[in-house]
């Protein structure tokens, strides 16, 4: 039995699908935040696996990139949860209904 | 045979640790979950050979981001949310959506087994996930991606600081 690329793919799609159900299930910001954390996570995962077998290092690039916008993409969402927080004193989502209306 | 186990011992810890990050209802637990699966993420990585990646990881990922994570959760000193008692219907249809998500991911890696690339040698492998060959082909063939990615990271900065800057309306 050896490790094959197929293993790395179904346990990205694995992680991927536990950062889909974090993001919808939770009312808490930071952790949909997060779930976006780990949904990149799992694409990484699979693009490193991808580029390991394939032998050309453009994945690993890629989710060198993809680091780069998670880090501004993390700055500024939770930069938006402390403004949001100043203005309703809560981080809940299903209380943020300011275009509901 | 070592390798199958490292492999199995990583995956799993990475799914428990992404578990207890769904599961948990303090911010702060969670948090941590998220970065013991960020850490067996990088093990994976060294398991592929990509070391570069592996050491960005743990830099960027467990050491940069999670700090400001946690960070964030003290500065405003939350507590877990409480428990709604009410039937969600949305639930059950995220539930429904991101399982056939799983299932058809799933169903894309068993079909594409047969087109899958052959995989490399070893020390091919090892070869290309090393700083030296990354960056000979970050500052030549990606160099202005490169460029870009750091005006993206100052605007990023530069929103941040606007934005936690401002007075409540």
């Amino acid at each position: 039995m050896e490790i094959t690329l197929n293993w790395y793919l179904y346990l990205s799609a694995i992680l991927f699908t536990m950062g889909v159900i974090g993001f919808l299930f939770r009312r808490d910001v930071i952790i949909m935040l997060m779930s976006i954390e780990l949904m990149l996570n799992a694409v990484n995962i699979t693009l490193v696996a991808l580029s390991q077998t394939m032998g050309s290092p453009a994945g690993q690039i890629l989710v060198f990139f993809v680091m780069a916008v998670a880090a501004a993409e993390a700055a500024i969402g939770l930069a938006l949860v402390i403004a949001a927080f100043r203005n309703k004193l809560t981080i809940d989502v299903t209380e943020f209904n300011l275009f509901k209306y | 045979m070592a390798a199958q186990i490292l492999f199995f011992v990583l995956a799993t810890v990475a799914i428990a640790g992404a578990l207890g990050m769904l599961v948990s209802r303090n911010p702060v637990n969670s948090a941590l979950w998220l970065i013991l699966n960020l850490f067996c993420v990088a093990g994976l990585y060294l398991t592929l050979n990509a070391t570069f990646i592996a050491v960005i990881q743990v830099l960027v990922y467990a050491g940069a981001i999670m700090v400001l994570f946690l960070f964030v959760i003290m500065l405003l000193n939350l507590a877990a949310l409480p428990d709604v008692r009410r039937f969600e219907w949305r639930k059950g249809v995220a539930y429904v959506l991101s399982m056939g998500l799983l299932s058809m991911l799933s169903f894309v890696v068993a079909s594409s087994l047969g087109v899958l690339p052959e995989p490399q040698s070893l020390q091919a492998a090892a070869d290309s996930g090393t700083a030296n060959t990354l960056a000979k082909s970050l500052f030549v063939e990606f160099a202005l991606p490169f460029e870009m990615i750091g005006i993206l990271l100052l605007a990023a900065t530069i929103g941040a600081v606007m934005l936690s800057k401002r007075k409540p309306v």
